[in-house]
C-alpha cells in the first residue's frame, strides 16, 4: 500500500515519534524547570530540537499538509526557546545579584549618581533659604497632605512632638505607615526611573520636588531653632531612602542619556541596553527603600534619642557606601 | 501595505543558530490587552481571597486592627504582587504570567537570544507607568484636584496605553526599554492527516488530472480548513461547489465528507508532486 501514499505523508509517518517525544520532553520541562529531566533526557532535547527543525524545513518545501507546518513551528520554537532560553534559578540570581550586579551597576553608574545628588542637594539648599527668608514659601514646596500639620503655623511645641511620636499600643498603626511610605517612595523612585527615557527632564524634575521638599522642612524645624533633632529624625531612615531615590534618578538619567545620545548604536538599542543596566539597579533600590520603610516605620518609633538617630543614620550611610562602591573583583 | 489593525497578527522573523526562521506571529494589540485584563483579574481575585482570609482571622480571634490589616493587604501586598506576579511568571520557562498563557502569548528576547531576568524586571517595571500613571489620573477625579490638570495627565498617559500601535512588532514602552517582544507561542497539537488514506477510506474515488487541475494551494488549504471544522452545513456547500466545478460523474451516493476528504487527497497529491517538480501553484487563478 505503501506506494499509493504521498510523499508527504510517509515523511510525517517516519517521524512523527520523535517530535512525539520532544513535545513530551519539552511538557515535562515546562512544568517543572530542566533540573527535572534525567541526564539522557537533557542530551536529548537538542537533538530532537534539530529533528524537528529539519523536519519543519523540509515540510515547508515538500509538504501542503498546513496543520502539520503549523505544529512543526510551534514545536520548534517551544523546543527553540527552551535550548535556547535563560535557564538560571531564581535563588542563584538573588545571589549573584547581591553580590556582583547590584554593586557593579551603582559603580557604572556613578556619573549619573553624582548628577541626581547635585541636582537634589541644589535643591534642597535654595528651597532651605527661601523658606527661611519667608515661611510662605514653605506651601508652595511641600504638599499639605504629606505636612500633616507641619507647616510654619504649627507652633514649636507642636513641631517638636511630632519628632517624638510614642509608639501606641503595640504595633498599631505602625505596620500601616511602614506600609504605605513603601509603597509612597517606591511609586517616586518608579517614577523617576521609567519617565528617565524622556531624555531626563521628568527625573530631572522629581529629583527637584524631592529637594525642595527635603529643604523646606529642614527650614521650618531650623526657624524655631529644632534643626539638630529634625535632622537626627529625618536622616534614621532618610540616609538610606534619601540615597536610594538619588540612585533610582541616576537610573533614569542614563536611560534618558541613552536615548538622546546613542552613540553608535541605534536609538532603540541603546535604550534597551542602558534600560537593562538601570533596571538591575532599580531593583537594589526597591530593596533598599524597603529597609528605609521599616526604619522609618519601626526604627524612629522605638529609637527616640536623637544620638542614637544619628549612629543609626551615619551606620546606614557608610554601610551602603562601602556595600555598592568598596572595590571588588569583577565576577565573570 | 496598510498599517495592521487591532487584532491582525503580524509576522516576525527570528532565525535560529540553525539557520531556519521560526516565522513567528508578533502578540495582537487585542490579544495583549486581554491577557493584561485576565492578569488583573487574578491579580484582584488574589488581594480579595487575602482580604476575606485576614478579615475573617480578625474576626475570629477576635483582634483589634482589621482596618489595618487591610491596608497592609491593598498597599504592600497589592505593591509586591502586582510586581511580583509579573516578575516570577516570566522568568520561568514558559516566559508568560497566567493571563498569557491562556491567550498563547509569551515574552521572549527581540534579538532572540536568552531572556535575562534583568529584561523582565525592566519591562514590568515600566508597567508601573504605562499601566498604573492612567489608573490613578482617573481614580484621581472627584478629589478636588483641577480637572484640566487631569484630564492633561490623563491624555499624556494615555499616550503609554496606544504606543503599541504605533509600531510594526506592537511593542509597549516596556518592551523597548527592556529589548523584549510578546509572540503568539500556542501549543498546538498534531491533527491527523487527512491525506492518509488507509484511514479516511476513499472508497476508491479516482479524479482525472484536469479535474484535479481546478485548484490550487491557496484553495487547498481552505478545503483543510473546511474539512477540519467539521461544520456539516460549510462541508455540503464546499462539495457541492466542487462537484460543480470539476464536472464530477462519478457516483452521487457518497457523503459529502468521504468526497472532500477523497479530492482533498488527490488535489495534495497533484500539488505536491508538481511541488517535487519545481513548480509551486500559488492559487486557482495561477495557471503558468
Amino acid at each position: 500500500m505503501a506506494e499509493l501514499h504521498l510523499k508527504s505523508w510517509r515523511f510525517r509517518a517516519e517521524r512523527e515519534a520523535d517530535w512525539r517525544r520532544l513535545e513530551i520532553l519539552l511538557a515535562k520541562a515546562e512544568k517543572a524547570g530542566a533540573a527535572k529531566l534525567g541526564r539522557d533526557e537533557i542530551l536529548e532535547i537538542p537533538i530532537l530540537y534539530r529533528q524537528a527543525l529539519s523536519s519543519l524545513s523540509v515540510a515547508r518545501s515538500i509538504s501542503l499538509d498546513q496543520s502539520l507546518v503549523v505544529y512543526l513551528e510551534s514545536l520548534s520554537a517551544r523546543a527553540y526557546f527552551f535550548v535556547y532560553g535563560a535557564r538560571t534559578r531564581l535563588p542563584e540570581r538573588l545571589a549573584r545579584f547581591f553580590q556582583n550586579d547590584w554593586p557593579a551597576a551603582a559603580q557604572a553608574l556613578w556619573r549619573e549618581t553624582l548628577i541626581s545628588l547635585v541636582i537634589s542637594a541644589v535643591s534642597a539648599v535654595v528651597a532651605y533659604v527661601l523658606v527661611r527668608r519667608d515661611g510662605d514659601w514653605f506651601y508652595s514646596f511641600v504638599d499639605p497632605g504629606l505636612a500633616s500639620g507641619r507647616d510654619p503655623m504649627a507652633t514649636t511645641q507642636a513641631l517638636r512632638e511630632t519628632l517624638y511620636d510614642k509608639p501606641h499600643s503595640a504595633a498599631e498603626g505602625l505596620s500601616a505607615l511602614a506600609s504605605f511610605l513603601f509603597t509612597n517612595n517606591a511609586q517616586v523612585a518608579l517614577f523617576a526611573f521609567s519617565l528617565g527615557f524622556m531624555f531626563c527632564l521628568p527625573t530631572a524634575a522629581l529629583m527637584v520636588l524631592n529637594g525642595v521638599m527635603l529643604g523646606a522642612f529642614l527650614a521650618l524645624f531650623a526657624a524655631r531653632g529644632l534643626s539638630f533633632e529634625a535632622t537626627g529624625w529625618l536622616m534614621i531612615h532618610g540616609a538610606t531612602e534619601l540615597f536610594a531615590i538619588v540612585l533610582a534618578g541616576a537610573a533614569g538619567f542614563s536611560i534618558g542619556w541613552a536615548v538622546a545620545f546613542p552613540g553608535e548604536r541605534t536609538r532603540m538599542d541603546a535604550a534597551a541596553w542602558a534600560g537593562r543596566r538601570a533596571a538591575t539597579l532599580m531593583a537594589g533600590v526597591l530593596v533598599m527603600l524597603f529597609g528605609a520603610a521599616l526604619l522609618e516605620g519601626y526604627g524612629r518609633q522605638l529609637i527616640q534619642n536623637d544620638l542614637a538617630r544619628y549612629a543609626v543614620a551615619t551606620a546606614t550611610l557608610v554601610g551602603w557606601l562601602a556595600y555598592l562602591y568598596w572595590p571588588r573583583r569583577v565576577a565573570p | 501595505m496598510s498599517r495592521p489593525g487591532l487584532a491582525e497578527p503580524v509576522g516576525r522573523t527570528l532565525v535560529t543558530p540553525e539557520g531556519i526562521d521560526l516565522r513567528l506571529r508578533v502578540g495582537s494589540y487585542a490579544e495583549r490587552f486581554a491577557a493584561m485584563l485576565l492578569d488583573f483579574l487574578f491579580l484582584t481575585g488574589g488581594l480579595i481571597a487575602m482580604s476575606v482570609v485576614a478579615l475573617i482571622l480578625v474576626f475570629v480571634t477576635k483582634a483589634s486592627g482589621g482596618q489595618e490589616a487591610l491596608t497592609v493587604i491593598w498597599l504592600l501586598g497589592g505593591f509586591i504582587i502586582r510586581n511580583g506576579y509579573f516578575l516570577v511568571f516570566e522568568i520561568q520557562p514558559r516566559a508568560a504570567t497566567p493571563g498569557k498563557r491562556i491567550m498563547g502569548l509569551r515574552v521572549i528576547a527581540a534579538d532572540g537570544g536568552r531572556l535575562t531576568t534583568d529584561a523582565v524586571f525592566a519591562r514590568n517595571a515600566l508597567r508601573e507607568v504605562e499601566v498604573f500613571l492612567p489608573l490613578t489620573f482617573w481614580l484621581a477625579r472627584g478629589e478636588g484636584v483641577d480637572a484640566a490638570l487631569i484630564g492633561l495627565g490623563a491624555i499624556w498617559s494615555g499616550v503609554f496605553v496606544i504606543f503599541p500601535l504605533f509600531n510594526r512588532d506592537r511593542r509597549r514602552l516596556g518592551d523597548l526599554v527592556a529589548g523584549t517582544l510578546v509572540v503568539k507561542a500556542p501549543k498546538v497539537l498534531l491533527q491527523p492527516d487527512l491525506a492518509d488514506t488507509e484511514r479516511t477510506a476513499s472508497q476508491g474515488l479516482a479524479f482525472a488530472p484536469a479535474q484535479l487541475d481546478a485548484y490550487g494551494i491557496k484553495e487547498l488549504h481552505v478545503l483543510e480548513a473546511v474539512i477540519r471544522g467539521g461544520d456539516r452545513k460549510a462541508i455540503a456547500e464546499v462539495a457541492a461547489r466542487i462537484r460543480a466545478k470539476i464536472g464530477w460523474a462519478g457516483p452521487t451516493d457518497i457523503a459529502d465528507r468521504t468526497f472532500l476528504n477523497a479530492y482533498y487527497a488527490g488535489l495534495r497529491g497533484r500539488l505536491e508532486s508538481r511541488m517535487l517538480f519545481g513548480r509551486r501553484r500559488a492559487d486557482k487563478f495561477d495557471v503558468g
